[in-house]
Order: C-alpha cells, then sequence, then structure tokens
C-alpha cells in the first residue's frame, strides 16, 4: 500500500490534521487508528466545557469529535479502525495489524504522529502498602463509568488533581459514589480553577493540598488509605497521619505522551515534555515526520490540539508539495520559571505568518511577564496577572521580527518578575 | 445580613470573592479583580444553573450507553433530582446527536439531549 500521508491516531489530532492536509489538496491519505472509532479520548469526556474557542459554544467531548468525524466523511478522507500501529522505520514504510486484513504494510511520503497520551499508572509512583484491586487511573474509571456502563465502586478517594480526577470526582456523586477526598502532593491545583469549583466545590468534596496518600490497606479489594500532609519537601509528616476508609483509589497524577513508536524510528524527544522536539512546521528530527497534538506536548484545552494539528496538517503538504525548505534552524530557549517551548526550532527561511509558541511555566506567578529576547534584545513583554503551570499559555512572533533581526541565533523566553 | 465566599472561575486569577446579602436582597461583591467576578457572584447568588450530562444505557445499539446533556442549564439545586429522574432509564439505538432522550425534566422546559451517535447492532 502507498500513500502521501498517513496519519496516525484519530483522535482530534489526527482528524484536524487530515482535514487540513485535504483542504490543501492531499488526496492520497489514510488516517490509521487502533479503537473501534474516530474521536480519541473525547468520546469518553462526556461532560461539557470543549471547543469554547473554535465553535463558540460550550460541546461535550463526543460532539465536539462528531463534527469532525462529519468533517472527514464530508470530504472523503480513507481510515482505518481497529487499526494499531506497530512499528515505523526510517523510510517511513508504517506496519500496522487489524483484525480484518491481519499485518499490513504501508509506504508513506510523510506521516503525522498523532498518537495522543495516557495516564501515568500505579508504577510510576511508589506508594507502599498492599496491590489489591480498586485502584485504577482515573481516566480508566471514565472509560467504565461513560462507555461500559460500570461502576468501579462505592467509596473514593482520589489521588492527584488534575482535570480527569476532578471530572470523575463529579461523575462518580452523580452515579451515587461518595467521594471521601482529593489528595494533591503540591501546594496548589494542576487542574482547571473552573473544574475545581464545578466538579468539587458544587459537591463538597474536601480537596487536600500539599497531602498525599503514605499507605494502601486492603488484601483482595482496596479497604482504606492513609493520608498525610507533607512538609516543603513534600515529605509526609507522621503527626497528620489520617485514614480513610474507601474501596476505590482513582489516581490522576499526570499525562504522558505515547511515543513508543517515535522513539523506534528515531524521533529526538524532548525530556521536559516527553513529546517529540520540532520546528515551527511541526516537523521532527526524522525528515517527513511531524508531530502534533497530545503526543507532542500535554494540552488542557482540546482548542489548542485543533489549531495546532491544523498547522501540522498544512505543513506536511507543504512538505509534500516540496515547499519546505531545510536551513539554519534559531533555538527556542525556555529559562527563567519557562519549562518548555512548542516549537523547539524555528526555520526562518519558510516564515509566512505570526508564529505561536506554546509553553508551560513550572511555578505559580503572580504579577509577572513573559519576555521574549531575539539574542540580547528584548522583542516582547507580555504583561500576565498569573501564571500557572496547569494553563497553557502561548505568545505570537510577529513575522517581521525575523526580518528586523536577520541572523538571530537563539530566542530566549523567560517569566520576569514586574 | 448574609455573607458568602465563592472562587471565581473567570480566568486562572481565581479571586476569592466575599458576597455581602443585605434584608433588601442588595448585593455587595468584593474582592474581585474585574468586572466578571461580579457578574459571576451575583449568578451564583441569585439564579445558579449548570449544565448537567451522565449516561444512560442504549437498547439493541453498538454501545452499552448515550451520553446525554440538558439541552439548557438547569437550576443547581435540581441536579440530582434530575440524574433520579432518570436512573433505570434505557432507550433504543438507533440514536443520533441532538435526539430528545427525555422531555421536560422535572418541568423545566429543559430537555435532555444524545450527545453521541449510537448505531443500531
Ligand atoms: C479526561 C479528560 C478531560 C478533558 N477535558 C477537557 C475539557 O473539558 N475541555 C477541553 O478543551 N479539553 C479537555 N481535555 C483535553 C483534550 O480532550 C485532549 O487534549 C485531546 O483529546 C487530545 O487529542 P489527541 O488527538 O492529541 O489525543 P487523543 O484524543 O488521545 O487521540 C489519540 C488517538 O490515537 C490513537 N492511537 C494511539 N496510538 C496508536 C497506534 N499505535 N496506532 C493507531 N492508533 C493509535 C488512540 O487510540 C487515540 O484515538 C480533556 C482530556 C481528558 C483526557
Ligand atoms: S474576578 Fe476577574 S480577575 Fe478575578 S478570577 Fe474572576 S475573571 Fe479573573
Amino acid at each position: 500500500m502507498n500513500y502521501d500521508l498517513v496519519i496516525i491516531g484519530g483522535g482530534p489530532a489526527g482528524l484536524a490534521a487530515a482535514v487540513a492536509a485535504k483542504e490543501e489538496g492531499i488526496d492520497n491519505l489514510i488516517i490509521l487508528e487502533r479503537e473501534e472509532e474516530l474521536g480519541g479520548i473525547l468520546n469518553q469526556c462526556i461532560h461539557n466545557g470543549f471547543g469554547l474557542h473554535t465553535f463558540k459554544e460550550e460541546l461535550t467531548g463526543p460532539e465536539y469529535a462528531q463534527r469532525f468525524i462529519d468533517k472527514v466523511n464530508e470530504l472523503s478522507i480513507e481510515y482505518k479502525l481497529d487499526t494499531m500501529v506497530l512499528d515505523i522505520t526510517e523510510d517511513k514504510t508504517i506496519y500496522a495489524i487489524n483484525p480484518k486484513e491481519g499485518l499490513l504494510e504501508i509506504h508513506a511520503k510523510a506521516i503525522i504522529l498523532a498518537m495522543g497520551c495516557r495516564e501515568r499508572p500505579r508504577g510510576a509512583l511508589t506508594i507502599p502498602g498492599t496491590r489489591c484491586s480498586g485502584i485504577m487511573t482515573a481516566g480508566a474509571a471514565q472509560k467504565f463509568v461513560n462507555m461500559k456502563n460500570y461502576m468501579p465502586g462505592k467509596e473514593v478517594v482520589v489521588l492527584g488533581s488534575g482535570d480527569i480526577g476532578l471530572i470523575m470526582a463529579r461523575r462518580m456523586t452523580f452515579e451515587g459514589a461518595k467521594v471521601k477526598a482529593v489528595v494533591e502532593l503540591l501546594p496548589y491545583s494542576s487542574g482547571l480553577k473552573r473544574n475545581i469549583v464545578q466538579c468539587l466545590d458544587d459537591y463538597n468534596i474536601p480537596l487536600k493540598l500539599s497531602h498525599t496518600v503514605v499507605n494502601i490497606h486492603g488484601k483482595e479489594r482496596l479497604e482504606g488509605v492513609t493520608i498525610a500532609k507533607v512538609d516543603g519537601n513534600r515529605k509526609p509528616i507522621k503527626e497528620t497521619e489520617e485514614y480513610i476508609p474507601c474501596d476505590t483509589l482513582l489516581l490522576s497524577v499526570g499525562l504522558i505522551p505515547e511515543n513508543e513508536l517515535s522513539r523506534k524510528v528515531g524521533v529526538e524527544l524532548s525530556p521536559v515534555t516527553g513529546g517529540a522536539v520540532v520546528d515551527n512546521h511541526f516537523q521532527t528530527s526524522v525528515e517527513g515526520i511531524f508531530s502534533c497534538g497530545n503526543v507532542l506536548h500535554v494540552h488542557d484545552l482540546v482548542d489548542n490540539v485543533t489549531l495546532e494539528s491544523y498547522s501540522a496538517g498544512k505543513n506536511a503538504s507543504k512538505y509534500l508539495k516540496g515547499q519546505l525548505r531545510k536551513g539554519e534552524t534559531i533555538k527556542l530557549k525556555a529559562t527563567d520559571g519557562v519549562r518548555y517551548t512548542v516549537p523547539h526550532f524555528i526555520n526562518p527561511s519558510t516564515i509566512e505568518k505570526d508564529i505561536t509558541v506554546r509553553f508551560r511555566v513550572g511555578d505559580v506567578f503572580k504579577g509577572a511577564a513573559i519576555a521574549v529576547y531575539f539574542d540580547d534584545t528584548k522583542v516582547l513583554n507580555k504583561k500576565k496577572r498569573i501564571l500557572a503551570p496547569g494553563e497553557m499559555e502561548e505568545v505570537k512572533l510577529a513575522s517581521d521580527l525575523f526580518s528586523q533581526y536577520p541572523g538571530v541565533k537563539t530566542i530566549t523566553l523567560k517569566v520576569e518578575r514586574s | 445580613m448574609e455573607r458568602r465566599e465563592l472562587t471565581c472561575i473567570g480566568c486562572p486569577m481565581g479571586c476569592t470573592l466575599l458576597i455581602e446579602l443585605d434584608e433588601n436582597n442588595n448585593i455587595k461583591v468584593t474582592g474581585n479583580a474585574c468586572k466578571i467576578g461580579e457578574t459571576y457572584a451575583i449568578k451564583e447568588c441569585t439564579n445558579p444553573t449548570r449544565i448537567v450530562t451522565t449516561t444512560v444505557k442504549v437498547i439493541g445499539g453498538k454501545h452499552p450507553t448515550v451520553s446525554i446533556k440538558t439541552d439548557k442549564d438547569i437550576p443547581k439545586d435540581k441536579i440530582f433530582d434530575c440524574l433520579k429522574e432518570l436512573k433505570g432509564l434505557s432507550v433504543k439505538a438507533p440514536i443520533n446527536v441532538g435526539d430528545i432522550i427525555y422531555e421536560n425534566i422535572l418541568g423545566t422546559g429543559v430537555n435532555m439531549v444524545a450527545t453521541r451517535k449510537v448505531e443500531s447492532c
């Protein structure tokens, strides 16, 4: 099988990238998705709050996904479901498998990686105690409740205050469970404010900041957890230990981009984001392989996934038409409170429009500013009332900046206290 | 006089809003850094509403459940009555996005509508 463009993953990222490429005249393209339907993680996110920016209305996850699935069908974009990609080689041969056709060998001229992310499992954490049932990630519980009509338990503690954990605290309450606490190690929540108010405060669910689970009790099934307050060095304080009986512990302790395939094909990954290192065209270190959405860096808002992926799709088409020139690249440096940037590099030879640089900060900053330097010259100062690790930020670099400062080597983003 | 404290959800600042309600139902909001906070506080104290999303069982569909939502927001204190009303309900496939699953819930004039497609099997 031969295709100009193969998109791996049929979530909002893959769908938007496919639509963009098709609109740019790339007809010989296909989306490969391992699940039985398109839409990705959105299918299990039945709450509202999606698409405020893209559609100016609040949709639920499945509704947001459906708009793009409809678009994909309207444009007659080919896709294969139940199809899991197993391997990619450097010459862009893709090996995938599905129950109907068996092993597939697909040759592509360009590839877009849009595999999303997955939740950090418990193994990645080090909680002492027994390994009983009743412990699962918040996302797994979300799938059980919303897609399989199965309630995982009656008395719940949530560890970690990521958005999925907050959303699931409310969802389990709706289904009759008692959510006893959401326990967060850090002094602030990584979830959206709106979710803290509408998922916890509305139902009087306590959010215990600077707390963690120090022990797990139960033989076959979870019977309870011991939680404790932590000190400034995140060490549990013995005297504050408290036992909470519960039959379910949901973990919402972060997401990691799913980059096994990227690693295999030799795509350079960022140790900070866990996603690929890309330039302003979303091209990775392997020519002709692009990356977008949660597999590139974890997003809180699907609208940003859509915008980013649309752009990735357009750039992949440019690559296929031979319009992406290789050239000297400018490095983007994240420092002083800025944890990372996407893109990591800018190729100035093909800049047409303003460049959106997305980033996250590593701490909560009030009354600070984001400063952008072209080498040693400050070119932008964006005042921010608040910056928080849980909210992705962006700055736009005007295209004329690059003609104003030809030969710039490094662009630096930092937080400056004003 | 009644006092309440709320967290504004207007932006990530999350201002702590202090609301004072006197005998004549006059509302005074402090702690907000901008107008949005005041508007939010007044709405939350006089008529708090929410969109409710949940799932119901599907009979004869490719999926065991269908996700649904209120097509308009409903008073916050009706959320659990609304969920109770839907308990045990099941619907027949096929279902399309926007199909009314339950009409005029609790006499609010609000319908529960499907938010996903479920084909018959
Ligand atoms: C619980 C939860 C709540 C959220 N709430 C909100 C919200 O309220 N508002 C908002 O705007 N955003 C929200 N988001 C964020 C938003 O949903 C995500 O950012 C977005 O879905 C990411 O899109 P994606 O396409 O990158 O990834 P995904 O949706 O994860 O899609 C990736 C797809 O790739 C497929 N795939 C992976 N590996 C392979 C392989 N090897 N072969 C074939 N296919 C593969 C997967 O099956 C999946 O379908 C939420 C996210 C979660 C998880
Ligand atoms: S009052 Fe204004 S600044 Fe404060 S949280 Fe609300 S919207 Fe943000």
